[in-house]
């Protein structure tokens, strides 16, 4: 049952050969099984995934299913789920428990999916490889035999080693600098980051308000697609989520891909990237190309200033939206504070990690008196070329492709010395995040034995043709099907 | 571009974080590698360019003025480290 995707796993559901309480015992015993190696999982929310399972086979039985009834699938734990601790993984929220769900969450309820539980991250999803967690690190399934441990990605982490180990079929992700893609890319899954406004941020915790976006993560576009499905859709609690109407995003991943036009943005193609990353991309490129699809050159003139905007920009929103946690009203509170400053200054000092404590110092920096107009404003300056390049670029092209990181997942360890080296892992991703656009993480082969993914951008609101593009170059390769060793 | 000891303690006030002697020494390091990371901007030509805070350039949508929440007070403050009568306690601030 592992091994099955979301859409065959709602077959076997809607055929009655297992009830959803009997899938759902059988994913939860696999969890505890195997999750020792990777530790993908921060909560595993047993008694209300059963309560859930058992709520689904009543709903099948009174003849309302969906697609979704009775689905396993996991959170990252940034995605407020009432009752079940919510930790976004950090010290600060190990003893929050939300009285709401995030409009994410309630979507997968209605439509009577089961959640097994919550996905560990990067903490408040700073970072790029799922280390600085509370937690602990999660281990990538991939390269465990090779004896040296390697990260998963980050910060979606959790839930892409979830995936890809056959813990869930389906995980939630959410996407600021590249978190949904890059995971999915180390761990050789399917995941996608929507068009800014897409999916509501209602309940997700925020990081940076004008570039989190919540999303799909899975083994298959086909089942991204099904996720997308229940994800996406106006929500008047989140004035930034769009009111357009969400189309069916299974209903057009056969459409044939002939005459599709693929521009390669030259920045991205530098003698910076690795020959054998380089060979691999190149080789999905030419899959595309025998389907009927034709490539050109295009360029993205301000691609090199894409991440230092972004770490201008990312830390200041950040700084501002985890004010919130003084130890007053929910989360982590020092002990003893001798006055109100101290209860500040030690409950955010203890309950914040390193990372997280650089980010929200260097984001108050750019926004303090005498630094906005030359850090923020310059930032968000740039962010605007950035983005119409990406603007001008698809008026010549329907879809943009290239590398999603610069080489495969690296060892535990590597790069959690220098911040900066970290952050440069993020040079394809985050350009899509400036502009808004959406963008997918799609596994494309392996170099030295690790998985890497190529990376599809799209015009804004463009999802369906990304998966249908996904989905057909999924049909004549099986990359999304291996499994780690 | 280098951050003074002094510019981080001042920071670290507006930000509500403690920073211990060590952690600035650690910080100044840290935060200058990520400055001189940004200050590629400077070099960028944006002279005539609108900032961009909103991908779509959305403007922020209004609702109508009528309640449509219930008073869920009792729920989020049962998480709460520490209340009283419905309010929030802290250290005392006024002597």
């Amino acid at each position: 049952m592992h091994n099955k995707s979301v859409a065959e796993l709602s077959r076997e559901l809607e055929s009655g050969r297992v009830s959803s309480v009997e899938l759902t015992q059988q994913f939860l015993e696999r969890i505890r099984q195997e999750d020792s190696k990777y530790n993908s999982f921060i909560t595993v929310s047993e008694e209300q995934a059963l309560a859930e399972a058992r709520a689904a086979d009543e709903m099948r039985a009174a003849g309302k299913a969906t697609p979704w009834t009775g689905v396993p699938f996991a959170q990252k734990d940034n995605f407020c789920t009432h009752g079940v601790r919510t930790s976004c993984g950090s010290r600060m929220l190990d003893n929050f428990v939300p009285s709401y769900d995030s409009a994410v969450t309630g979507n997968f309820r209605t439509a009577g999916a089961v959640c097994l539980g919550k996905t560990n991250m990067d903490e408040f999803a700073m970072g790029s490889s799922t280390e600085s967690s509370f937690y602990g690190p999660t281990i990538n399934p991939w390269g465990l035999g090779s004896g040296s441990r390697r990260v998963p990605g980050g910060s979606s982490g959790g839930s892409a080693a979830a995936v890809a180990a056959r813990l869930v079929p389906a995980a939630t992700g959410s996407d600021t600098g590249g978190s949904i893609r890059q995971p999915a890319a180390f761990c050789g899954i399917t995941g996608l980051k929507p068009t800014y406004g897409r999916v509501s941020r209602h309940g997700l915790v925020a990081f940076a308000s004008s570039l989190d976006q919540a999303g799909p993560m899975a083994r298959s576009a086909e089942d991204v697609a099904m996720m997308l499905n229940v994800m996406a859709g106006p929500d008047p609690r989140d004035s930034t989520c769009t009111e357009q109407a969400t189309p069916d995003y299974t209903a057009t991943l056969n459409e044939p891909l002939k005459g599709l036009k693929i521009g390669l943005p030259r920045e991205y193609f530098s003698d910076q990237l690795s020959p054998a990353m380089e060979a691999q991309v190149h080789n999905a490129i030419r899959e595309y190309e025998k389907l009927g699809a034709t490539v050109r050159e295009v360029s993205l003139p301000h691609a090199s200033l894409a991440i230092a905007a972004y770490y201008v920009i990312a830390p200041a929103e950040a700084s501002a939206n985890l004010s919130r946690f003084d130890g007053v009203r929910y989360g982590y509170r020092c002990e003893n504070p001798e006055d109100l400053m101290d209860l500040y200054t030690r409950s955010r000092a203890e309950g914040f990690g390193n990372e997280v404590k650089r980010r929200i110092l260097v984001g108050t920096y750019a926004l303090s008196a005498g630094y906005y107009d030359a850090y923020y404003l310059k930032a968000q300056k740039v962010r605007r070329l950035i983005q119409q390049d990406f603007i001008n670029a698809f008026k010549d092209v329907d879809v943009l492709m290239s590398p999603v990181t610069p080489s495969p997942a690296f060892v535990q360890g590597e790069k959690s010395t220098d911040p900066v080296a970290m952050y440069l892992e993020d040079i394809f991703t985050i350009a899509a995040n400036l502009a808004g656009i959406p963008a997918m993480s799609v596994p494309a082969g392996f170099v030295d034995g690790m998985p890497v993914g190529l990376q599809i951008l799209g015009d804004y609101f463009s999802e369906a043709r990304l998966l249908n593009a996904a989905h057909q170059f999924q049909q004549v390769t099986d990359w999304h099907q291996r499994e780690p060793q | 571009m280098s951050i003074s000891r002094e510019d981080i303690e001042k920071v670290a006030v507006l930000a509500r974080i403690k920073v211990d002697s060590e952690q600035v020494s650690v910080l100044e390091q840290d935060l200058g590698n990520i400055l001189n990371l940004v200050d590629q901007l400077s070099a960028a030509d944006t002279g005539s360019v609108e900032p961009l805070s909103h991908p779509l350039d959305a403007v922020q949508r209004l609702r109508p003025d009528v309640v449509t929440e219930a008073n869920q007070r009792e729920a989020f403050q049962a998480i709460a480290p520490a209340t009283e009568d419905g309010l929030y306690l802290v250290p005392r601030v006024i002597e």
